[in-house]
């Protein structure tokens, strides 16, 4: 027990380790608080694309192919094979690129839906009002889809906040590469048991919201 | 009130609208002239919502014009948009916007279209509502709403922005019997308001009560028209007469 305690959960080494660890946060931080909205704009426009009918093959074979691609294959592909392209990413944009891409394909499915949630009657009563296309979108439809769907996106945002460690394979000084470095300097475990515990702390406002939002929507009815 | 001197406000000329292969629209001409109420009646799959729709191009006619105070909907130059904000529609299922408030719902066109300011478009929105007799519940949801008060505001709705044509698509169709008296008394107060109004509608005796002119159409066309006491009272054609019989008892 006390070996156990000494390896996982030693306060001292956690100490220690935090100064990294910080810094590893920060930079997760960052990676979410920009893919996050990348993927949710490039969601956004994946969907209404896909409602134009010259683009709609080429955004339903795109949405595939990054939905089926594993996230780690595609931020490998971006940071360790376009460099024989001549292409030189350095490793945050190399994840937020991918990141957002997948995001992107993901957000995307999510808009879809929930655009198509919204009636064929409120597009025709506000186009009889005189709105514009585009202004019953973004007033009328836009609303009620992202209302409906919001579950969804807050769902899948826990999905990319999760993904951003994946940035530690391409040495992005994220929480998990940071925390993995203090592993390998202390040869202990404490600092991964320290950097679930920041992870748990980052995520769990997010599921409890999701929680609250799903409350709310059964409420609504 | 109507006479034929009047100034004409919606013209459909040889209106014709195919889905696939069948011909819903046969070739409509019709005239409403300023202050006329005109109910368009006949059986389901008669073509009557559909005509309705096409005069505001929420459905695209395959030929013929509309015409709307001298503007041709269907001309190539016409900005639809514009139009459409003088010809107010209100549908079947209300078609609120669940999301905004009753104030919120009138206040979107006038803010977004006519441009007008928060304060403007809010002040504008609750004469519409008072109009209706619904300025009281301005700030409540369409879901806290009953059927009867949806559909006044959205009356209102299309009210606010001065239309020159109001068009009716069944407004009283999805309401339980109880709420109907309160949607055609606003009705009413438009008609001694002059609003020059196109109602597709079963509510006969409204049409008896109200309407300058009834015109029943079947299969597409206009079978019959004029006034109420005539195509309700006395219809010649023996489809009118089987179909008002049917809705009357």
């Amino acid at each position: 027990m006390d070996l156990l305690i000494d390896q996982f959960f030693n306060t001292a080494i956690m100490a220690q380790a935090w100064p990294i660890l910080w810094r590893g946060l920060q930079m997760t931080l960052l990676l979410c608080l920009t893919a996050v909205p990348l993927g949710l704009l490039g969601g956004l426009l994946v969907a209404l694309a896909g409602r134009v009918r010259a683009l709609r093959w080429t955004v339903v074979a795109l949405v595939d192919l990054l939905r089926a691609v594993p996230p780690l294959v595609l931020l490998l592909f971006l940071y360790a094979g376009l460099p024989f392209a001549g292409i030189h990413l350095p490793p945050f944009l190399a994840a937020l690129l991918a990141l957002g891409l997948n995001a992107s394909s993901f957000y995307g499915e999510i808009w879809r839906a929930g655009i198509d949630s919204v009636g064929h009657g409120q597009w025709e009563a506000a186009r009889s009002t005189g709105l514009g296309h585009r202004q019953t979108l973004t007033a009328v439809i836009l609303p009620q889809a992202a209302r409906a769907v919001l579950p969804d996106l807050v769902s899948n945002t826990i999905e990319v906040v999760k993904l951003t460690s994946l940035a530690s394979v391409v040495a992005l000084p994220e929480l998990l590469y940071s925390a993995d470095m203090a592993r390998s300097v202390t040869y202990n475990a404490s600092p991964l048991m320290l950097a679930a515990g920041l992870y748990l702390a980052l995520l769990w406002p997010l599921v409890r919201l999701l929680a609250r939002f799903e409350h709310r929507s059964a409420g609504s009815r | 009130m109507s006479s034929s001197a009047a100034r004409p406000i919606l013209e459909v000329r040889k209106l014709t609208k195919r889905f696939g292969t069948v011909e819903v629209l046969k070739g409509i001409d019709m005239v409403v002239a300023e202050r006329e109420m005109v109910f368009l009646i006949g059986p389901s799959g008669s073509g009557k919502s559909t005509l309705l729709r096409c005069c505001n191009r929420l459905e695209e006619p395959t030929s013929g014009h509309v015409i709307v105070d001298g503007v041709d909907l269907m001309a190539p130059g016409t900005d639809i948009n514009a139009m459409r904000r003088r010809i107010g529609m209100v549908f079947q299922q209300f078609n609120l916007y669940p999301h905004l408030t009753a104030l919120g719902n009138v206040s979107l066109a006038l803010r977004k279209v006519l441009k007008q300011s928060r304060a403007q478009a809010d002040a504008t929105a609750r004469a519409a509502l008072e109009q209706v007799g619904l300025a009281a519940r301005a700030g409540a949801y369409p879901a806290d709403l009953s059927g009867g008060q949806q559909q006044r505001v959205a009356i209102a709705r299309a009210l606010a922005l001065e239309p020159t044509v109001m068009l009716f698509d069944e407004p009283t169709s999805a309401l339980d019997p109880e709420l109907v008296g309160s949607v055609l008394s606003a009705m009413r107060d438009m008609r001694a308001a002059g609003m020059t109004m196109v109602v597709v509608s079963h509510e006969l005796r409204f049409a008896r009560e109200a309407a300058d002119r009834v015109v029943f159409l079947d299969h597409g066309q206009i079978v019959e028209e004029g006034p109420p006491s005539q195509v309700l009272g006395t219809p010649t054609s023996e489809r009118a007469r089987a179909f008002i019989a049917d809705l009357l008892h």
